[in-house]
């Protein structure tokens, strides 16, 4: 090759990739992040956004697998099983050029477990955090916690200097009136920089040059811009018109529209997210029924015939247009404890259903109500209208009361309702979550969200016992004879695993992740 | 006079006490915040500590005597959902909702009254028949509906105007303007349409009809047999006489544009005032609400003030002295 072709080349090459490196991605999805403070929220578009700028020790990539983030290397410690040691990764900058290491992590740990951090809970087994070098961490539990890791990864660290230089060194207080400067302003080591926030109209973040995974990861993006669009006919609408390129929460009636437009794309994987049905099954009477001095949801065999007579592939097929999957079990499929024979486990029987009924006494069935949200899961009040009819064929009359969020879950916080719809996602993907919130019997401390009525001691026991077991096949155990008496005692019914879409810009090349919170860093431009 | 002002005064500071009394009293049906605010994960516990905290144990006439006590040194309290305080929220929302209120009143007094005119000085043309049967579609096709299809038109098939959002906007002080660039006048077309249609058919309707009752009146026509040209006629001694009672419908219409922003708002992601208070809604963010429900009461105790003391020193059969003598 003739030494001036090779010079053309390559400058068409270096063009090409200077024309690369000025990539802008307009993202949208229905809301925008609540505040940029990293502890004071743990919700799903307020994480989102925080994991492009802020980075956690450890992160979970596209296949949801825990791999290094500001850590390198974790494991317990060989001496003490209580304590978790953690080895930073070395020569990482914040964004204004602050060198990162131990003690940023201890700071933003200890500011994660006070008491108005959003993830204190998550760190709930803490006792104390060690700094004893510049570049390792050594997290002390009450106990051995075999899953620390898994909760660590939307644990984000702050700059500890930046913070106080910032009086930011608190979670931002509803109390006090002030603005907290970290509720507005973010410094951290992540591949995007935070270069301007309006809330709820548009932030731009920037590549971060000084990024260490410059190398690692394609980072073809360069520029973010971010617009939450609520209504979802003005989102797909923007999309269409070529006014963004990516955009999350596509409405099922329109991923066709979108399918079929040329040079746009949707993808498809199910969400860490399971929608199901929680009965009262704790008290001796309840209210929402028309039996009077006896509860029928008491009875497991009620329960069963409940579960029997739901037809989960007509709601699949009709109610969400295909973008479910049926769930036998209330764990999402990618949690450890999921069993797969389970999850396959609930068949429409119609007939067993009605003898089960008669069996238990309510041959001429019963009446009750439902309570369901509708502007929290996709379709969810269509999914309680197929119920309504479904449970009719074996003799229950359902009186559906649907309402916004905001009203229907404070009803399951107080247990003033007998039979509800609830969704739950585990973001440590491990069955204990699910344990301690839902199957636990309601205290100060464990079954926030059960509103079965369901105490059970000896399950109790076993559900506490988890957080410290670090025998992981006899966790792995004890996790499975949990879930027996789960499904056994038809304690929830459920209906299925969401699905989630992203709406995109045929040439951008990405994995749906099933924590809905992309991590444009992975991201691809063909 | 003063008794008269005094009066109207006390009367407007009595409508809003009693404003924000229904307004709380209504709150706890909208919802429970605390689940909003705190994560899947929080305890019972952190329940109930949030719960004394934001002071939500209390009976709602105490909430309110606590925000009032606040609202009145100017503290509007702290957002629930943006953790931020609500006077700097509503001050960094409120150009968005006054300019495109001020297009959309803008829009569609000069049109409305335009095609009004036009309408009733050619009463049996093809063309203000047609005028008049499209301005049907205005009264009532819903808002939603509307900015749906100027998107679905405008933004997706000709790909002219944007479907979202404000553009890129210009800060002066403690104001952001959209009408210093291309992209912030763009984005003001459709939602000001949108905003602004009903009140333009509504216009545009009320002024043919007061139009036409004037047209019959015996000084129009001894002006026409004076030889007066008909621009003349029209627009100076018919159209003046219309204005009167459209003048007082306008401002009062004014009023409810920026009040029911809401709709256009939602559909068009338009950073205002309205988009904030569904959000608020949706969120159960309760110093929000409270604050822009009193700020939109204030808008309107404010206009029908104002409007009574014109009245006042307009229509001299209002005044207290002389009704008692008749």
């Amino acid at each position: 090759m003739k030494p001036q072709i090779v010079l053309l080349s390559a400058a068409v090459l270096l063009s090409s990739t200077a024309l690369a490196s000025a990539e802008t991605l307009r993202w949208a999805r229905a809301g925008d992040s609540l505040t940029m403070d990293p502890h004071a929220q743990n919700e799903g578009p307020t994480g989102a956004l925080n994991h492009q700028i802020m980075e956690p020790l450890v992160i979970r990539d596209h296949s949801g697998t825990i791999v290094p983030a500001l850590a390198t290397e974790w494991s317990p410690s060989a001496d003490d099983p209580n304590v978790w040691i953690f080895k930073l990764r070395e020569g990482v900058t914040f964004h204004d050029g602050a060198a990162f290491d131990s003690s940023d992590v201890k700071f933003s740990l200890e500011r994660a477990m006070s008491a108005d951090s959003d993830f204190k809970e998550l760190l709930a087994s803490v006792k104390e955090v060690r700094a004893p070098d510049s570049l390792t961490i050594e997290i002390v539990t009450d106990g051995p916690n075999p899953i620390m890791p898994s909760n660590l990864t939307n644990m984000f660290i702050m700059d500890r200097e930046w913070a106080e230089a910032n009086n930011a060194t608190k979670v931002q207080d509803y109390e006090g009136g002030e603005d907290t400067f970290a509720a507005k302003n973010a410094n951290g080591t992540g591949p995007f920089k935070l270069i301007s926030r309006e809330p709820d109209v548009k932030t731009v973040l920037q590549a971060n040059e000084n990024y260490w995974g410059n190398d690692e990861f394609p980072l073809d993006v360069t520029e973010i811009i971010f617009t939450p669009i609520q209504n979802p006919a003005t989102r797909v609408a923007a999309l269409l018109s070529g006014e963004v390129d990516f955009i999350q929460d596509v409405p099922v009636q329109d991923l066709d529209r979108v399918e079929n437009t040329e040079g746009l794309d949707v993808r498809t994987a199910p969400q860490n997210r399971v929608i199901f049905f929680g009965l009262n099954s704790g008290a001796d009477d309840i209210a929402n029924d028309n039996v009077e001095g006896k509860n029928p949801l008491a009875d497991v065999r009620v329960r069963q015939a409940m579960n029997k007579a739901i037809n989960r592939e007509a709601i699949q097929q009709v109610v969400m247009r295909g973008q479910s999957a049926p769930a036998g079990m209330i764990a999402p499929p990618f949690v450890n404890g999921w069993d797969k024979e389970m999850d396959a486990s609930s068949v429409t029987d119609i007939e067993g259903a009605k003898a089960l009924m008669a069996e238990a006494g309510y041959g001429d069935g019963f009446s009750i109500q439902l309570d369901c949200p509708n502007d929290r899961y996709v379709n969810d009040e269509g999914i309680c209208q197929a119920t309504v009819g479904m449970l009719a064929q074996i003799g229950i009359t359902v009186n559906l009361d649907a309402k916004p969020k905001a009203q229907h879950f404070p009803l399951i916080n107080t247990q003033e309702t007998d039979f509800y719809m609830l969704g739950w996602g585990v973001p440590t993907y491990d069955s204990e979550y699910i344990f301690n919130f839902l199957v636990h019997g309601k205290d100060e401390k464990y079954g926030s969200w059960n509103a079965t009525g369901y105490d059970n001691a000896d399950l109790n026991a076993k559900i506490e016992g988890l957080a410290s077991n670090t025998d992981l096949a006899a966790r792995n155990a004890d996790i499975a004879e949990i879930w027996k008496v789960v499904q056994d005692e038809a304690l929830y019914i459920p209906i299925h695993h969401q699905v989630l879409n992203w709406g995109m810009k045929s040439n951008i090349d990405t994995v749906v992740e099933a924590e809905d919170s992309p991590k444009f860093k992975y991201i691809k431009l063909n | 006079m003063l008794a008269f002002v005094i009066q109207r005064v006390a009367q407007s500071v009595l409508v809003l006490l009693v404003v924000g009394l229904v307004a709380f009293s209504m709150f706890r049906f909208v919802g429970d915040p605390i689940d909003n605010m705190l994560g899947q994960e929080r305890t019972q516990a952190d329940i109930d500590r949030l719960r004394t905290t934001l002071g939500l144990d209390q009976p709602f006439v105490v909430q309110y005597v606590k925000f009032l006590g606040g609202a009145v040194q100017g503290n509007f309290g702290v957002s629930y959902r943006q953790g931020r305080p609500v006077s700097d929220i509503l001050m960094e929302r409120a150009p968005a909702t006054l300019e495109l209120a001020a297009v959309s009143g803008f829009l569609a007094i000069s049109i409305g009254i335009g095609l009004g005119v036009f309408t009733a000085i050619r009463r049996d043309g093809w063309a203000a028949n047609t005028i008049m049967s499209l301005s049907l579609i205005g009264v009532s096709l819903p808002t939603f509906l509307i900015g749906i299809l100027l998107i679905y038109l405008f933004s997706v098939e000709l790909g002219w105007l944007p479907s979202f959002g404000r553009g890129d906007t210009v800060r002066i002080g403690g104001w952001t303007t959209g009408f210093l660039t291309e992209s912030g006048l763009k984005a003001l077309i459709l939602p000001s349409i949108t905003l602004g249609l009903y009140q333009m058919t509504l216009i545009m309707r009320l002024v043919r009809s007061e139009m036409l009752e004037v047209l019959r009146q015996d000084y129009i026509r001894f002006a026409r047999a004076r030889g007066l040209r008909d621009r003349a006629v029209n627009f100076r001694h018919a159209l003046k006489n219309t204005l009167v009672p459209v003048i007082t419908v306008t401002g009062l219409q004014l009023g409810s544009i920026i009040a029911f922003a809401i709709i256009t708002e939602t559909v068009f992601q338009w950073p205002g005032v309205g988009l904030l208070f569904i959000n608020a809604i949706q969120f159960v963010d309760i110093p929000v609400m409270a604050a822009y429900l009193m700020l939109i009461s204030v808008m309107f105790v404010g206009i029908n003030l104002i409007v009574d003391l014109l009245y006042f020193s307009i229509d001299p059969r209002l005044r207290a002295d002389r009704t008692k003598a008749h």
